[in-house]
Order: structure tokens, then C-alpha cells, then sequence
């Protein structure tokens, strides 16, 4: 990196182990267990052997379901986040530990707590991804059940994150003694409890850990939403965007700026790393045969018409997944959350009559069609090394994008290639860390000190949320 | 569950910050914020391991501690992180079943056992004050509740556990299925406080059914119950005369001679920072007196859950003096490395509550096979 100028922008890497989806393949021998600790270990130390700043854990509270049944045509299983991160927070030293958790279906206290828990003993290098779902189906497995309208699910999200916030700030190790001759295990006085009153639960909860040495955890999030942008400009550290094409990212960027100032944060308070898929070999047409085998793999004739279904809301069985699109309308307007958050709500007459003219369009049967809507669209990369690290370039001299949250399509070697081959071609450009800044997670994403939680939050208006702190 | 034969009892050692006792941080030569370090308990858990305990506890509460160390890391994800760095010894954090959602506890523990190849246990506690009430906004829960309220969890934690047989992973090319939903069940639980649907988000855990510990006092169903008496000759007594059903464990704490100082006296000085109250039984004495009151003690006893006083020198002293002796003797189980803690215990293999008699010797056959891979 010496010989390079120092002015390039550099580009970060994180690890999306989503755990549940299309597009992890599995039907091929070197397919290893979605869910065994070694597969984990194998991804995160390759992930960390590459100068990754992050290791990203999926969540999702219910089994996925498909027309009324557990779905099984896809990748399913996950071990619990924080626990498996835990575990592999002993076996590396420096990538960052990202949790995907969420604030509908957690005691924030209780959250707050196992998340401060993870970031004291990985050293600082926890974070939060921050999801929202609140749908009733999911709630079905906790004890307040569905009890969240999907339109209050930020207000209901900031209240949570703002009661960490204040959590995780209310004490530090500078609050405890300095030897074994003090009055007392605390410095001076007891840390003070946190209150908060609220539409749905009021909290009064005196924090059992101090703050990390990365001061409190790193905060991820993905919501796409208007709404959901404000959040994570006034909240996030970091935004896994769905934006993943240079232009589309650029438009991403001045648009997470403006909301950002609008806070009352610095422009580049938030990093942004949209989610993106690597298909990569020695040469481009290599990769693009690669690509058509991995398309092949991810989208079966069973999977093609599941696709279909979950939008026609009905059993398609009787259709030949290699001839048209069903000639009849969907049985359902909308799509529902039982095959996750992002396929949920989706206007399904306009989507088939468009598809439809699409597919004739360009002469594409069922599974040809489906195969062309899996992958991440902009956020793909098919190449060769060295042409994909000069795209690469592109983003990194353009500022739209701090890197990239890269979701594997094999487990455990997915990552393998990247390591090997692109992360070498990015060090060359200058555009890629050569080794890790430091030890917090804070520290490799670049990200400033956060500042304090205010004690007293004037609260969020719409719920009629207000904070307190114990005298 | 019916009691085993004997053929050597089991040693868990608590392992929880500086000891038991709650002024032990101040002797511990180190700065009081170690107890914060995962490293302390990763060389706790590596030293029990070698020396030849069958299992660590890891003791937690949502309370606030009054006196002593007032912090301390989350239980289960202390016992993950050791997971990866051991081989034999059995994991078992402390865990509240009162406040917790069981569907994210079940969860954790099912993850633990899956970071520990198989070596996860679960001693389940039960408080339900108001302060752990308000802490996550619920109601407290009345004492005389809280036995059934821990059974609710414990019945949909098991539940969970066996939602996915074994072998619903399938990865069938042919038919596009990665799954066999006819072997992935709904915990549908109904309870005096929640309900359940299910299925679990994870897989059943390696050992099928994690063994779970509890507090005689609790009255569960559990695969090893933990009791005790007022000082160590009443729990040899209660050990002898005891009729319990499955696996008993004593509780006992202990403070023994060290380096030319009595244990006695060694009390007395921790006892002047803080008094050392509780209500297990306690041993003062020399390494050779408590290895003979524990030679008789595991004869009656499925295990003792030991507590020292002072973490780094009771438990060297003992590790040191008294497991040899105990060892000479013949009072203790066998440890194999890579067994699972229910191996370790002398556990059947769990069935699962969702398969038919038939296939539950599939199900078998295919765990030995994994067990010996």
C-alpha cells in the first residue's frame, strides 16, 4: 500500500452468512452443512485470512413457510446469532461480529445486555443489525405475539434502540475500582438505571456491563423505505443497501447524505455497503459459464414454480416449468411474509401481467425467466478477477459506496476465490486494506467514537414514547 | 428417567467470576475489573478440563449484584466461547427461565450444543422478582408460580429441540427438496403464560435433548436435580436417605488450607470484607479431610457441584491434593474426549417425542454413526 497514493478511497468487505434463501447452492458435492460449527469457522477465518471487517449473521424468528407448509426447497436452518458468534469470537481476533436482531421480538433490556455481553468479550468487535419484521405470524413464537402494527414498527424500533443506547452508555470501566482494597467493587457511586415508558412496555433496568472498548456496539441496518432510511441516517453506523449498482449507488449515497445532515449528523457519519454477489474466475467467459451453472443450481423446475407460487398465491403444480408463464392471474393481490420480509407485500396482478410480457418479450420459458431474477441485479459481480477488481475501482474512486456485504452462493468454500485472488488484485489497485487498523469493529469499518446517548430523550412523538433516567 | 446404576459420580465445577465467596475478587491480585475478561474464564474452563472435571457451571442472574463483583458476561455466550477451545469437559450455563422468551433461550442453548460438539447443558434457575420484572417491562412472578412457569419452558424447549428429527435435512436433488417437511414438527405449546407455534429456526441440537439441571426446589422434569443441606454432614445424610428419581447432584461449597495458610482462617479474612451468606452446605478443612468426606459423599451422590471460595486457590488446591484422591479411590465416572456431556452423565440417547416408535432405532443408528465419524 506504500507505493500507492494515499488519496484512493479504501473499500471494505463483510460476509453475509443469510443462512436462509435461494441462492445459497446446495444440491452440488461440495455443498457442506448450512449449519455445523465447522462450516462457520471454515467461512469466518477465510473471511478473516482476506482483511474482512465483517462476519454478518441472518435471522429470521419463523421457519419459513410456502402455501401453508414449512418450505423446503431452499437452504434452512440457523444457529442462534449472538451464541455462534460467541463461539467464533474465540477462534479469530480481529473481523467484526454482526448479529442480525430484532426489535419487535426482544426485550431491549435483555437485548441490550447479550449484545454488550458479545461486544466485552470479542473485544469490541460486536454489532447490531437492526431489523424491524413485526408481522403476526412471527410473533406466534413470543410471548407478546403479534402486537406491533406494521406502521408504528420504527417508532417501536427507535424506542429500542435509543433504550440500548442509554443502556449501553450508562456506565464504564472506569466506574469500577481500581484494586481489591476498595469500599466497594464499583469506583464511586452505582451506575443509574434507565427507564423507559412507552406505548407497549415500560423498562426500569440497571446495566449489569460496562461499555466495550469500541464504547457500545456497531449498529447495521437495511430498511430501504423512506421511513426506514431516516432511521438509520439519525441511529446506524451502517447501511447494508440494496443498491449495488454504481449509478443506483451514487443516488443512494447523496440521498443517505442528505437525510444524515438532516439528523444532525456529519455527511459520512454513515457507511454504506450494499449487498452483492461474486461470481468470479480466471477469465470473463469462464465466470459467465460459471454463472449459468450457479443459475442452474440455485433455481430448479421445483424452485422455478415455488417462485411463481409465492406471488400466484396458489399451487402451480399442473404447469411446465419449460413453457409460459400461467396465462391466469394470481389468486392472491398480495404476497404474504411466510418466505421472508423481502418478498412480502408485493402487488402481484401488475407483477404477473408484467412478467408476462417480459418472459414473451424475450422468449424465455418458466425456469429461464426465474433464473434471470436470481442473483442481486446491480449488486452482482461476474468476471474475472482482475476485470471485476477494476469495476471495483470505479466504486472506490466514485465515494458512492464504503464496500461491500458479500453473500456467499457456497458454503463453506464461497469465499475461497475472493480471498485468494480478488482481495490481492484490490491491494494492488490500493483500493483494499492490507492488514487490519485495529482491534474494534469501530475501528476497521473507520467509523468515529459514537457520541453519548442523551440521558433524558424528548422520545419519538408518535407512540407517545418518553424517556427518563433514575435519579 | 430412571436412576443409573453406579458406576462413578461426576464433578461440575462452578466457575463464575473470582469464587464463590463474594469478597474473592479482592484476593485475586488481579485489577476487579477482570472478572470481565472471557480470557480468565477460557483458562478456568481449559484448567478443569485438564485437571479432570466432568463439567463447568457458569453461574448468571439478571439481578444486579449487591455486593461483590456487580458485572459478569452472559452465561450461555461465556460457555460458547470456551465451546470451540475444549474438547471434554461439559458446558452448563445458568439460565433463567422466567423472564426469558423461551423460543430465543431454546434457541441459544441449541446453538451452544452445536459450538460444543454436543458437550451443552442447561441448569435452569428461577427468581421472578420485581426487579428482574421490570427490567423487561413484565410482571413478577409469585414464588409458588414459578415451578410451573419453568416446566412451560422447559416443555417448549424440548419441544423445539425435537422439531427437526434428525436426518430432515435430505438435500435431494431429484425432487428440489432440501428439506423433508414431514419430518420438521410445530412445537404448537400452549402455556398459563405464552404459546408457542414453532418450528425452531436451528436444527435439533446434537445431543437431541440437552440435559438440563435444576433446583430440587423447582420440582422439574429435568434429567439431573441439584439439592442440598445446611452443612456437609446433613448432605451426606439427605444424599443417603434420598430417593429422587434420575440424576442427583449436591451442591457444596468449599475453602481449603492453603499455602501454610488454614482454610478457617483464610474465611475469616474474606468474611471481614463481606459476610459469605448463603444456604449451601459449606467444608472448611484440609485437602486430605475433604477427600475423605467426599469419597463417602460420592458413593451416594450422581455428582457434587462444587463452588470454591476463592476461584484461582481452592480450586488449585483441590485439582491439586484432592482429585487424585478421589481418583485412587475409584468414585469417578470415566471421561472420554469427545463425548457429549449426556455420554458424560450416563444418559440414554433422547428420543424424539415427534417420531414413531419405528423410526425412532433409525434415528439411533444414525446418531451412533455420527457419534463415531
Amino acid at each position: 500500500m506504500s507505493n500507492k497514493p494515499e488519496a484512493k478511497k479504501q473499500l471494505r468487505l463483510g460476509v453475509f452468512s443469510q443462512g436462509v434463501n435461494s441462492s445459497t447452492v446446495w444440491k452440488t458435492p461440495e455443498a457442506g452443512s448450512q449449519t455445523d460449527f465447522e462450516s462457520f469457522r471454515r467461512l469466518i477465518q477465510t473471511a478473516e485470512r482476506g482483511i474482512f471487517s465483517a462476519f454478518f449473521l441472518g435471522e429470521g424468528l419463523r421457519l419459513r413457510e410456502h402455501l401453508g407448509q414449512i418450505h423446503d426447497l431452499d437452504v434452512a436452518g440457523r444457529p442462534d446469532a449472538q451464541t455462534l458468534l460467541s463461539a467464533l469470537a474465540a477462534i479469530t481476533r480481529k473481523i467484526g461480529l454482526v448479529a442480525t436482531q430484532n426489535t419487535t421480538y426482544n426485550d431491549p433490556a435483555d437485548l441490550a445486555h447479550r449484545l454488550a455481553s458479545l461486544d466485552l468479550l470479542s473485544g469490541g468487535r460486536a454489532a447490531w443489525n437492526i431489523v424491524t419484521t413485526d408481522n403476526a405470524w412471527t410473533g406466534a413464537n413470543f410471548r407478546r405475539g403479534g402486537y406491533l402494527e406494521h406502521a408504528d414498527r420504527y417508532t417501536h424500533a427507535e424506542a429500542c434502540v435509543s433504550t440500548a443506547k442509554r443502556i449501553w452508555d450508562s456506565w464504564g470501566t472506569e466506574d469500577i475500582s481500581g484494586n481489591g482494597e476498595a469500599t466497594d467493587w464499583f469506583a464511586a457511586a452505582h451506575p443509574q438505571s434507565v427507564k423507559h415508558t412507552g406505548k407497549h412496555y415500560n423498562i426500569n433496568y440497571t446495566s449489569r456491563l460496562p461499555r466495550s472498548n469500541q464504547k457500545r456496539p456497531v449498529l447495521f441496518q437495511a430498511g430501504d423505505s423512506a421511513e426506514g432510511r431516516d432511521f438509520a441516517a439519525r441511529q446506524a453506523d451502517v447501511i447494508f443497501s440494496a443498491h449495488g449498482a454504481l449509478d443506483a449507488a451514487k443516488v443512494f449515497r447523496a440521498d443517505i447524505t442528505a437525510r444524515t445532515l438532516r439528523a444532525g449528523r456529519p455527511a459520512n457519519a454513515v457507511k454504506i455497503m450494499p449487498g452483492s454477489e461474486f461470481i468470479l474466475a480466471a477469465t470473463e467467459s469462464e465466470a459467465t459459464e460459471k454463472q449459468r451453472w450457479v443459475r442452474e443450481q440455485q433455481i430448479g423446475p421445483q424452485q422455478a414454480l415455488a417462485y411463481l407460487e409465492q406471488f400466484w398465491g396458489q399451487s402451480l403444480a399442473g404447469i411446465d416449468p419449460e413453457g409460459p408463464l400461467p396465462e391466469f392471474d394470481p389468486a392472491i393481490s398480495e404476497s404474504d411474509v411466510t418466505r421472508g420480509s423481502g418478498f412480502q407485500g408485493a402487488k402481484t396482478l401488475e407483477l404477473a401481467r408484467s412478467w408476462r410480457a417480459q418472459a414473451v418479450e424475450q422468449g424465455q420459458n418458466i425456469l429461464e425467466f426465474v433464473r434471470t431474477k436470481s442473483g442481486r441485479g446491480g449488486g452482482s459481480f461476474v468476471g474475472s478477477y482482475s476485470g471485476i477488481a477494476d469495476k471495483l475501482e470505479q466504486y472506490a474512486e466514485s465515494g458512492a459506496v464504503d464496500g461491500f456485504n458479500i453473500t456467499p452462493w457456497l458454503v463453506p468454500s464461497g469465499l475461497d476465490d475472493i480471498v485468494n485472488h480478488l482481495v490481492p488484485e484490490l491491494q494492488e489497485r490500493g483500493i483494499y486494506p492490507t492488514h487490519y487498523a485495529g482491534d474494534t469493529l469501530r475501528e476497521n469499518l473507520g467509523l468515529e467514537d459514537p457520541q453519548d446517548a442523551e440521558p433524558v430523550d424528548a422520545g419519538t412523538g408518535a407512540n407517545n414514547t418518553r424517556f427518563e433516567v433514575a435519579v | 428417567m430412571t436412576a443409573t446404576p453406579f458406576n462413578g459420580a461426576i464433578l461440575i465445577l462452578e466457575v463464575d467470576g473470582a469464587g464463590a465467596h463474594p469478597a474473592a475478587w479482592r484476593l485475586t491480585g488481579q485489577a476487579p475489573g477482570a472478572a470481565l475478561d472471557i480470557q480468565q474464564t477460557a483458562i478456568a474452563v481449559l484448567a478443569a478440563e485438564s485437571a479432570g472435571f466432568h463439567a463447568v457451571s457458569i453461574d448468571d442472574s439478571r439481578r444486579t449484584q449487591e455486593h461483590g463483583t456487580a458485572a459478569r458476561l452472559d452465561a450461555v455466550q461465556r460457555a460458547a466461547y470456551v465451546g470451540p477451545l475444549t474438547h471434554s469437559i461439559g458446558l452448563i450455563p445458568v439460565a433463567d427461565s422466567i423472564f426469558s422468551e423461551p423460543f430465543h433461550l431454546a434457541t441459544q442453548l441449541a446453538a451452544l450444543d452445536g459450538v460444543s460438539g454436543g458437550r451443552a447443558g442447561w441448569l435452569a434457575s428461577a427468581t421472578g422478582t420485581t426487579a428482574e420484572a421490570v427490567a423487561v417491562g413484565r410482571e413478577a412472578v409469585p414464588v409458588n408460580e414459578l415451578s410451573a412457569e419453568s416446566a412451560d419452558v422447559l416443555e417448549v424447549s424440548r419441544r423445539l429441540w425435537d422439531s427437526w428429527e434428525d436426518g430432515a435435512v435430505i438435500k435431494d436433488g431429484a425432487t428440489g427438496r432440501y428439506l423433508d417437511r414431514s419430518k420438521v414438527h410445530y412445537a404448537d405449546f400452549v402455556g398459563g403464560r405464552f404459546s408457542i407455534k414453532g418450528s425452531a429456526i436451528s436444527p435439533r441440537p446434537i445431543q437431541g435433548q440437552l440435559p438440563v439441571l435444576a433446583p430440587e426446589g423447582l420440582a422439574l422434569d429435568a434429567e439431573a436435580t441439584l439439592f442440598g443441606a445446611a452443612n456437609p454432614d446433613a448432605l451426606l445424610a439427605v444424599a443417603q436417605t434420598h430417593g429422587r428419581p434420575g440424576i442427583s447432584i449436591a451442591e457444596l461449597e468449599f475453602i481449603l488450607d492453603h499455602a501454610g495458610e488454614r482454610a478457617e482462617d483464610r474465611l475469616a479474612i474474606l468474611d471481614s470484607w463481606q459476610p459469605w451468606d448463603s444456604n449451601a452446605a459449606r467444608f472448611a478443612g484440609t485437602a486430605g479431610e475433604f477427600s475423605t468426606y467426599l469419597v463417602e459423599l460420592l458413593k451416594v451422590v450422581d455428582g457434587v457441584r462444587l463452588h470454591p471460595a476463592e476461584a484461582s486457590k481452592d480450586t488449585g488446591e483441590f485439582t491439586a491434593r484432592v482429585l487424585p484422591a478421589l481418583r485412587s479411590a475409584g468414585v469417578l465416572k470415566p471421561i472420554r474426549t469427545g463425548n457429549t456431556l449426556r455420554e458424560t452423565l450416563g444418559l440414554p440417547v433422547a428420543p424424539n417425542r415427534f417420531t414413531a416408535p419405528q423410526a425412532q432405532t433409525n434415528t439411533r443408528a444414525t446418531t451412533e454413526l455420527e457419534f463415531s465419524a
